[in-house]
């Protein structure tokens, strides 16, 4: 903190500042993205066969088509050209693909950083669709969870942070222990049995998705199963956040000069208090993307949690093309995590 | 009568003589271990699974374990198998006795491997600094761009593949699968990047510190420098996050065991006995085939927070609580 006596240094323009900031963290992602990338590739890169995926299903071409193809798509090249190959193509080079000695064909492949992430098997067809298919199923279920959760964990954490070491405190305490352990798949599967199995309230995850009311009965399971777990930490941070903004002085003002209790807890308390949430809730939403692996095979719904796990060892480039996106995803909302929390709190300050 | 040992009132004491007498930093931390009720509700459960996973070899043996009886199948609990019995007719309980063992032998491990990885990772970044301290950062950060779960998945695919598989492995005349080892190694090679970054964080400050001017000055070598003189120092925070680091890597294992990649037949874990859980007919006529295991786990993990928890407290420099 700034001690008062001295005169406060001069600020520089806020928007100018803001804009060097963001150019400044955009070029530190850039060898953080490059790195997985890196890591990515020496995983998968030897299970990728653009030739199976583009003859699919219609057996093994003959050995002297498969040559001229592995040519054509640079997979007789060593791994740290494949390397650049995927990642910006090779349709800059001439290939000599009959062999004649005279590059003459211009490479197919674009490379990731212009969009292109290989074909997927199934199809073919370029690997984003059938992640543009799973996504919006994946953002129904995260941000109904993630509103859920922020619902709940706002109102528990502040009721419990308003009654600290009362009964209702410590068993909130206790429970959110139990939530944090929780492995996923035990709620989930008790939740599916003790629902679907023995009340017969929800329709079992085997029956397809037809309708919209199907979806939305489909979705309350996972929901549970994710809010559940993600609850108990996200409400034990309100509480603390809350019991820290409720001890400061200009509570104190607030309620000296009689202003109703409500208001105090929920405009000037609260207020601050939720902004840790922001910085909690930004990191978690790219990582929700494919972390729910396992709520998603359990309850069979249709997002990109079970194409990951579907597509591993069969469909290699789909698997690089959403582990690539998390990994951007992580690092914009790291970004405009960071940015709104100082939108929001006006004493940070960007460096 | 020497003076120093009459009893002052204590009016007149000074104030040396007034403080207790110092505390090692192990007596302390147990001082305030011991008011921590569900830390040491932890520690007992936590010795109990021991017990349970280690005492239980007494009265089943691991061959009864694997011991498939067609006659048996998914029977429910009953005064002869408490557990019930799985698909194959395999005893539950004794089952999860011997996967109990796997468990908590992959999460011990696990936690050493990360936590070898992470002090290495931390001190070096941190001691050294400069060039390889960003270059290690960057390798740190980019590693937490992606969910653990999914680069595990992807890592455990790979050695699924049969000329990449680990042979079976014989230990004190028991067949172990090859596959534990994996993933023993690849959890603790994905896990070890938030100690790291704790430790790198102690390092930085330390090594500002006077002692070590004052070790360097005598011309200790480097390698003394960071392990002696300033790891110790640093073992309050590792502590905490390797307990709970053991916890973590049972999870994970129970995860990825879950989806059908983490440790393969005949050796049990709890997450392995979860495999076929998923099937829609099990889950819903055999709940007891999913119930126990997930039920140990739940118990180790908690416990294990528990116990974290009370050695977060107990082990804060900050706090003068005794």
């Amino acid at each position: 903190m700034l001690c008062p006596y001295l005169p406060l240094p001069a600020m520089p323009e806020p928007g100018h500042q803001m804009g060097r900031y963001i150019i400044r963290r955009l070029l530190q992602a850039i060898p953080q993205l490059f790195i997985i990338s890196i890591v990515i590739f020496a995983l998968l890169y030897t299970t990728v066969d653009p030739i199976a995926a583009m003859t699919g299903d219609r057996g093994k071409p003959r050995p002297e088509t498969r040559k001229r193809l592995e040519r054509k798509y640079g997979l007789d090249q060593p791994w740290f050209v494949q390397y650049v190959y995927w990642l910006v193509g090779n349709d800059w080079l001439m290939i000599d693909l009959d062999l004649d000695g005279v590059p003459e064909t211009p490479g197919p492949r674009k490379g990731i950083l212009r969009g292109d992430f290989g074909l997927s098997v199934k199809g073919p067809r370029p690997a984003l669709e059938p992640i543009g298919e799973a996504l919006p199923n994946t953002l129904l279920l995260m941000g109904t969870a993630e509103a859920v959760i922020l619902g709940f964990a706002l109102l528990i954490g502040v009721y419990s942070a308003l009654r600290q070491y009362s009964i209702f405190d410590h068993f909130v305490t206790a429970f959110s222990f139990i939530g944090y352990s929780m492995p996923i798949f035990f709620i989930a599967l008790f939740s599916l049995y003790v629902f679907s199995v023995l009340l017969r309230l929800l329709p079992s995850p085997a029956r397809p998705l037809r309708t919209t009311e199907d979806f939305l009965l489909a979705l309350i399971l996972p929901v549970v199963s994710i809010s559940f777990s993600s609850l108990a930490g996200y409400s034990r941070y309100v509480r603390s956040a809350m019991l820290e903004v409720l001890n400061q002085d200009y509570i104190r003002t607030a309620r000296s000069k009689g202003l109703p209790r409500p208001m105090i807890t929920f405009v000037h308390a609260l207020k601050n208090a939720s902004l840790p949430l922001v910085t909690l809730v930004g990191l978690d939403l790219p990582m929700l993307l494919g972390g729910a692996v396992v709520t998603e095979t359990i309850f069979a719904w249709p997002g990109m949690g079970q194409l990951f796990i579907k597509s591993l060892g069969e469909d290699p480039a789909v698997v690089m093309a959403i582990l690539m996106l998390i990994a951007v995803a992580v690092v914009i909302f790291q970004l405009l995590t960071d940015l709104t929390y100082a939108w929001l709190d006006p004493r940070i300050r960007y460096r | 009568m020497d003076t120093a040992e009459v009893q002052r009132p204590a009016l007149l004491r000074t104030a040396d003589e007034l403080e207790a007498p110092p505390l090692s930093l192990a007596s302390l931390a147990w001082k305030r271990f011991r008011r921590h009720k569900m830390a040491l509700f932890g520690s007992a459960m936590l010795i109990f699974l021991f017990l349970y996973s280690f005492g239980g070899m007494a009265f089943f043996s691991e061959a009864y374990a694997n011991h498939n009886d067609l006659s048996i199948l998914l029977r429910p609990p009953s005064p002869e198998h408490p557990f019930g019995t799985d698909q194959i007719g395999r005893d539950i309980l004794a089952r999860t006795i011997y996967g109990g063992q796997i468990s908590l032998l992959i999460g011990i491990t696990a936690m050493l491997v990360e936590t070898v990885v992470g002090i290495l990772v931390g001190a070096v970044a941190g001691y050294f600094g400069g060039l390889l301290d960003s270059i290690l950062m960057r390798f740190t950060e980019a590693l937490l761009t992606v969910p653990q779960i999914l680069l595990l998945l992807v890592i455990a695919k790979f050695f699924t593949d049969p000329s990449r598989r680990i042979p079976d492995l014989n230990i004190l005349g028991r067949t172990l699968s090859g596959s534990v080892i994996i993933i023993v190694v690849i959890i603790g090679l994905t896990s070890w990047m938030y100690l790291a970054r704790i430790v790198r964080a102690q390092f930085l400050s330390l090594k500002e510190q006077e002692f070590v001017l004052a070790a360097r000055a005598t011309g200790t070598p480097r390698w003394q420098i960071i392990f002696r003189h300033i790891l110790p120092n640093c073992i309050a925070p590792i502590t905490v996050s390797a307990t709970l680091a053991v916890g973590n890597a049972i999870l994970t294992e129970a995860y990825i065991s879950f989806l059908g990649l983490g440790v393969q037949e005949p050796t049990a874990t709890w997450g392995s006995m979860l495999q076929r859980a998923m099937a829609f007919h099990i889950m819903e006529n055999a709940p007891w085939m999913w119930f126990f295991p997930s039920l140990f786990i739940l118990l180790t993990v908690l416990s294990i927070n528990f116990v974290g928890d009370g050695l977060r407290d107990a082990l804060d420099p900050r706090s003068r609580a005794v």
